[in-house]
């Protein structure tokens, strides 16, 4: 592995290690966000400069900024509780076999940026081929997104929407909601 | 209106954020309209620009950006940008083609500004939706502290995490 994404892989572990052992929950969220960070560098490095560019948006930026909000609503620290023997080694067994279950599963994998992998003889060629073509626009990752694909975009547009019509619903927010209300009302 | 003492008592914070939130700004609409030669789109412009706003309200308290998105405008917001989608779908039918068929945009030509113009559409309307969304759901979470007697006391995310009720 080169030293870079090496380096990069270290640091990634040596935060989860410590975002999983602090109890300082403001800390947690904080240190989350540069979780995200890393794992965007490491996608920059992997040429997904797309998934990087989302990954340090929403996992650094806004879903630090939701930790947060939600902690602002309990207490800073997490509660001290006793647990049984059986209750603090499952979980570190949970997640050791779900870790070596994946390992596992990268075995069967085409070599990373292998190009004999299956994936780069299916529709890549074609796609790499006819955007320029067809669509005119420099950036294949956008054409597929927005045109050969803008049926599933168009789903996940409503996935969104649904989502935050979910979250007004559940959550509320009504308190704003209805002040602004009264303001329209008065203007 | 006035922004949390903590925050109030942090002018570098503040100045700070002053001048990089009109540049995340500038930033996420660069992402949104040059997404179709690099990197990004609507959905990472989206999020970058409510990012931007987001920073605003954490310097400057909720209420201040509540004067220039409110919560009600987010969520026609959120619904606009979905109806632009597909409105463009639907005039691509209008016109001629299939549903989403940009070339049809464009009788004219071979279809090559049909498929710039769709895309240009279809990413706004991404990017509009993706935004309302995230300002709305930060509002959500936000407004559970305001919820509670109605009268806002003190923006709540700009305030010290862990000063609510336990």
């Amino acid at each position: 592995m080169p030293p870079v994404e090496l380096l990069l892989m270290l640091l990634l572990l040596a935060t989860v290690i410590v975002v999983a052992r602090l109890k300082d929950l403001f800390a947690a969220a904080m240190l989350t966000g540069i979780a995200s960070l890393l794992a965007a560098g490491l996608f920059v490095l992997m040429d997904a400069v797309d998934v990087a560019f989302t990954e340090a948006a929403v996992g650094a930026g806004v879903s630090t900024v939701l930790f947060l909000g939600a902690l602002s609503l309990t207490s800073r620290r997490e509660k001290q509780q006793e647990r049984t023997r059986i209750l603090r080694i499952l979980p570190i067994v949970i997640v050791v076999a779900t870790g070596a279950a994946l390992i596992y599963g990268t075995w069967d994998m085409p070599a990373y940026g292998d190009p004999d992998a299956v994936i780069h003889h299916h529709l890549a060629p074609d796609l790499i081929a006819e955007t320029e073509e067809k669509i005119h626009i420099p950036n294949i990752v956008t054409a597929i997104l927005a045109s050969f694909r803008g049926y599933d975009t168009l789903g996940e547009v409503v996935v969104i929407f649904t989502a935050g019509v979910g979250v007004a619903l559940l959550l509320g927010g009504l308190g704003l909601r209805r002040r602004d209300a009264g303001t329209e009302e008065e203007s | 209106m006035r922004p949390p003492s903590r925050v109030r008592e942090m002018p570098i914070l503040r100045v700070i954020a002053r001048a990089l939130v009109p540049v995340i700004l500038l930033f996420g609409l660069y992402v949104q309209f040059h997404g179709d030669f690099g990197p990004g789109g609507g959905f990472q412009a989206g999020v970058i620009f409510a990012a931007g706003l987001i920073i605003f309200a954490l310097t400057f308290g909720v209420e201040a950006l509540r004067q220039v998105v409110s919560v009600v405008l987010t969520e026609r917001l959120m619904a606009a940008g979905v109806l632009l989608y597909g409105a463009v779908g639907i005039l691509a039918m209008f016109l001629g083609g299939e549903f989403l068929n940009y070339s049809a945009l464009d009788p004219l030509t071979t279809g090559h500004h049909g498929q710039h113009l769709g895309i240009i559409a279809i990413e706004l309307g991404v990017g509009i939706a993706v935004a309302a969304t995230i300002m709305r759901v930060y509002y959500a979470f936000v407004g559970r502290r305001l919820d509670g007697d109605g009268e806002a006391t003190e923006p709540a995310l700009g305030a010290e995490p862990g000063e609510g009720t336990p």
